[in-house]
């Protein structure tokens, strides 16, 4: 099966799918006694779409914040990019190229679009604060190249009409949008999308979709993602990780996932979808 | 023009003067306040402990002299050196920044997370463990400063004023400077927290937390900045004090006149904390003025308080705070 090749292999599709991009290997994390995630392993690809699914309480925002270093697992190894990721800070996963949004939305309520989404390129900017100052050409300069790539992602989420507007008057998908490109402006080797169709309407979940596979297309990042919208995830994903009560219940392509009995049991045998 | 104008406009200008110092404490309470929710009770502290160690190390005072000697049965005061103004403002703003590290290491690092009365408490805890440690460094009495600035009555002003009204106005060459000073200091802030990388962090870690550790900002830093920043404009503030009416311990509560400026501006607004301080220190000279007489003076102590419940009642997010608004 071309899926096994450890250099990776192209989709149907015709999108080129890499070696192992990160890896978790028998991961558990407890919240006092209460176990949140057991001796979970699997692993994401450069330039796939992977998902994480499972009924509510499965354990997968867990398992997303054990990959952004929100939470530190008691057990269990993280690697990324071929290297053993020690207990490491939020902002300095973030800093090794990890970029996520959030279910409930963590945005800048008070700044601008522009802002918000400027905020994302904190990490690549190079001048320091007392060059700032000496050389402000310098800066300048620097800060007109970052403006460049942000309105390029402006441009690609097609949100250019809303870019000065403070983000705490945005609609509930627009500001998911926002989150997006502010995940997307750190040009981010691994994108992590906490239930990026949470809460919205039809047209708007379409949309979405439609995004995250442009973006997976256009820029070649590779993404992990929640859902529990089964139907969603199906039609997105080139593999997906099943979870049930903070086990591991499956994990293939959508075609195996779906036809695995424990699954079905698990989760589609009472999916309203 | 009457004389009873003049005298009016001349109370108002130096109210105005006056009320650039109160700014100077509130911009050191905004500051704060915006970047972390936290009110820090201890920035009046803050300036007190910036002005002591600017004198200290200005006059070459030990530090601990009189711990030591207690201790010890020693009889140690002065290094015996005396230290030119720029390298002892030099000096205490490292202490104002090695304090920050501190403030953030020892205690608000422990309390991340806590509801904001806990933080609350803990500054003032803090407030009067500076204010302790000053005294415990560089002794209770009360100190002259000066770091070379002009003072005294500003001749041209008097001297164009007489010509032209025929009566000249008494302003002070020190809040001349304290003026400019608040203003480089505000348009620098300005620019620092909209242009700059770090100011941009700053008002991404104050809007939310959560998102700012998202996109790579380490919280920690961000504090140790704010703190220190406030460190600084705790020094300029205690500067300008100290060289009007000498470095001593009643500072700490003149900084709480900074509570209804900020009640006035808005607790979240730079050009609030300004504003509100200008309008409190115009006010109270004005109202002492024309009011003062007719009920028996002394209305300085508490106009600006008063002034700062009418605004509650009407408009409690300030001129310049925003507004607030709960969506149901």
């Amino acid at each position: 099966m071309n899926q096994m090749n450890p250099d990776g292999y192209t989709t149907a599709d015709g999108r080129k799918i890499g070696p192992v991009l990160m890896e978790m290997k028998n991961i558990t994390l407890r919240f006092g006694g209460v176990k949140a995630i057991t001796d979970i392993s699997f692993d994401i690809r450069e330039g796939e779409i992977r998902a994480i699914i499972g009924p509510n309480g499965a354990g997968k925002s867990s398992m997303l914040n054990v990959i952004s270093g929100f939470y530190v697992p008691q057990e269990g190894e993280v690697w990324f990019k071929g290297h053993r990721r020690g207990p490491m800070r939020p902002y300095q996963v973030a800093r090794l190229g990890i970029a996520r949004t959030f279910q409930n939305i963590a945005l800048f309520d008070g700044m601008s679009v522009l802002d918000n989404i400027m905020t994302g390129r904190l990490t690549l900017m190079k001048s320091g604060l007392f060059s700032q100052a000496m050389w402000w050409g310098r800066a300048e300069r620097e800060e007109t190249g970052h403006r460049e790539k942000v309105e390029k992602i402006i441009d690609f989420l097609e949100i250019q009409s809303i870019r000065k507007t403070p983000v705490g008057r945005l609609p509930y998908g627009l500001k998911k949008r926002v989150e997006l490109a502010r995940a997307l402006a750190a040009e981010p080797r691994l994108l992590l999308l906490d239930e990026p169709m949470a809460g919205m309407n039809v047209e708007e979940k379409e949309d979405m979709c439609r995004f995250i596979l442009d973006v997976n297309d256009e820029f070649g990042t590779t993404i992990a993602l929640i859902e529990h919208d089964m139907g969603v995830v199906m039609d997105l994903s080139d593999r997906v990780v099943v979870m049930d009560y903070g086990k591991k219940i499956g994990d293939g392509t959508p075609e195996e996932v779906r036809n695995n009995p424990d699954v079905i049991n698990a989760y589609l045998g009472v999916s309203h979808d | 023009m009457p004389d009873q104008l003049l005298y009016a406009i001349e109370a108002g200008l130096n109210g105005l003067m006056a009320g650039v110092l109160y700014s100077l404490v509130a911009l050191g309470f905004v500051l704060i306040f915006k970047a972390s929710g936290i009110f820090n009770y201890a920035q009046g502290v803050l300036a007190l402990f910036a002005a002591l160690t600017l004198v200290g190390f200005q006059n070459g005072q030990i530090p601990f002299a009189h711990l030591i000697n207690a201790v010890f049965g020693t009889d140690l005061h002065e290094f015996g050196w005396h230290l030119p103004a720029i390298v002892a403002i030099v000096l205490t703003g490292a202490v104002m920044v090695g304090l920050a590290i501190i403030i953030e290491r020892y205690v608000l690092k422990h309390l991340v997370n806590q509801a904001p009365i806990i933080l609350f408490m803990a500054t003032i805890g803090m407030a009067y463990f500076l204010e302790g440690l000053g005294d415990i460094m560089w002794g209770a009495d009360i100190k002259k400063l000066d770091v070379g600035l002009p003072q005294g009555i500003n001749e041209t002003i008097d001297t164009v004023t007489f010509n032209a009204l025929g009566y000249g106005f008494f302003i002070d060459n020190l809040d001349i400077v304290a003026s400019v000073v608040a203003a480089l200091l505000v348009i620098s802030l300005t620019i620092f927290s909209q242009y700059s990388k770090q100011g941009r962090a700053l008002r991404a870690v104050a809007d939310d937390h959560q998102a700012a550790l998202s996109v790579g900002i380490s919280l920690r830093f961000i504090w140790v900045l704010v703190w220190s920043i406030a460190g600084f404009v705790a020094l300029v503030a205690g500067i300008m004090w100290g060289s009007k009416s000498g470095v001593q311990f009643s500072l700490s509560l003149i900084a709480l006149k900074a509570l209804p400026v900020l009640m006035l501006g808005g607790f979240t607004s730079i050009p609030g904390a300004i504003v509100g301080g200008l309008i409190i220190g115009m006010g109270e000279k004005l109202f002492e003025f024309f009011v003062g007489p007719m009920i028996g003076g002394a209305t300085e102590n508490w106009f600006a308080y008063a002034l700062a419940l009418l605004f509650l009642v009407f408009r409690p997010q300030g001129l310049f705070g925003e507004k607030i608004i709960e969506r149901v």
